[in-house]
């Protein structure tokens, strides 16, 4: 899936998170977390997984998260990819 | 049945804590125009997260005649969605509509065909006078709701301070004789002044008097008043256990005829005193 415009998905508001995309020539992620010394690693690995079951190889991916879930994160990340993109939901995917 | 806006991923992260008989996820109205795509996609992963395993989960979609509709579908039946709210039913087509479209979507992601529930908010006069229609549409129907904003637009009047509410009764009783010609469960309306506890518990009293089966909520805090007003007395608990104990003995003694201190019980009773004994193992008794 391809990234061809800047998007936003959730909010900063507290158990969600902030997902940002933009057009990039490589993948560049860069996470924060209010968590990130507990749960860094765990959120790096959902953020990861969702990008390449959406099949994103290229784009910047920022997330800002407020001590999300899993299913809110990888919804967040969904979400702001499927703004940035021109492409439906192929839901047999995910 | 607990309403929680589709869109806010705190409330959808704790909510199952409270307790609540099935938890509603919404799509339609609680939601913005601008975060109907990523409520879907939040609740799509919200119901595909352990921690929603073990409560019965009811989505409320948007209504048939918009573009969020098929969308909607589209995204949480793969998902596993127990049950499907399709809000402003007017008519039987309408449900029947939903039924195929489910069907569809079943067969496509391999999910058994029919195992998608549904359930039908009536909520204007069509609905209203259509609502054994409604009820008996479909094999997937599990329940029917009343919804009183719209409804209340639709018949030229507001919903007033009248302790009796006699404003929703026509209503009331079509939708729930609908529901007891189909034998499924009925749901009143939601009481949205979630600080007027003395209001809600009035309309509480008049919804069980007529037969309603529970309610639908916009607050956690509204779950516990509501189960303690459903939840049957210790005295009510203790009649039912001597009456199936009545019922069973009978049975043993081949006898045709239940009676418990010198009065006949006949069948409905019977039926009544096993209800009156669930309830209380589901909701306890009341304070």
């Amino acid at each position: 899936m391809r990234i061809v415009r800047a998007a936003v998905a959730g909010s900063l508001e507290s158990s969600d998170a902030l997902v940002k995309v933009a057009p990039n020539d490589e993948l560049e992620v860069d996470i924060q977390s209010t968590v990130m010394g507990q749960y860094g690693d765990a959120i790096t690995t959902v953020v990861n997984e969702t990008l390449e079951k959406l099949g994103v190889t290229e784009g910047f991916v920022s997330v800002d998260d407020k001590g999300a879930l899993d299913f809110a994160i990888r919804a967040r990340v969904q979400g702001a990819v499927f703004r940035g993109s021109d492409e439906q939901p192929d839901w047999s995917r995910l | 049945m607990l309403f929680v806006p589709g869109s806010n991923a705190s409330w959808l992260s704790t909510v199952h804590v409270y307790g609540a008989d099935t938890v509603m996820f919404d799509l339609e109205d609680s939601v913005a125009l601008r975060e109907k795509d990523t409520a879907r996609i939040l609740v799509r992963e919200a119901l595909m997260s352990p921690i929603w395993k073990d409560v019965e989960v009811c989505v409320r979609v948007n209504a048939i005649d918009t573009p969020f509709f098929r969308p909607d579908l589209e995204a949480i039946v793969p998902a596993g969605v127990a049950i499907v709210r399709l809000p402003m039913v007017r008519d039987a087509d309408m449900v029947r509509e939903l039924d195929r479209v489910l069907t569809e979507i079943e067969e496509k992601c391999g999910r058994e065909v029919g195992s998608t529930k549904c359930m039908a908010a009536v909520e204007s006069a069509s609905g209203v006078v259509n609502a054994v229609q409604i009820a008996k549409a479909s094999s997937r129907m599990v329940a029917i709701a009343l919804a009183a904003y719209d409804y209340m637009i639709d018949m030229h009047t507001v919903r007033g301070t009248a302790a009796d509410e006699s404003e929703l009764f026509y209503a009331r009783c079509a939708v729930l004789h609908a529901a007891r010609v189909a034998g499924i469960p009925c749901y009143d309306v939601v009481y949205s002044d979630v600080n007027d506890e003395e209001g809600f518990l009035r309309e509480i009293g008049i919804i069980k008097r007529l037969g309603f089966d529970g309610k639908s909520l916009v607050n956690p805090r509204q779950i516990e008043p509501l189960h303690n007003a459903y939840a049957p007395t210790e005295a009510e608990v203790d009649r039912a256990k001597r009456v199936i104990e009545a019922a069973d003995k009978a049975e043993a003694e081949g006898l045709g005829v239940v009676s418990l201190d010198g009065k006949m019980v006949d069948a409905p009773i019977v039926a009544s005193a096993y209800r009156t004994v669930r309830l209380a193992e589901l909701s306890g008794t009341r304070r």
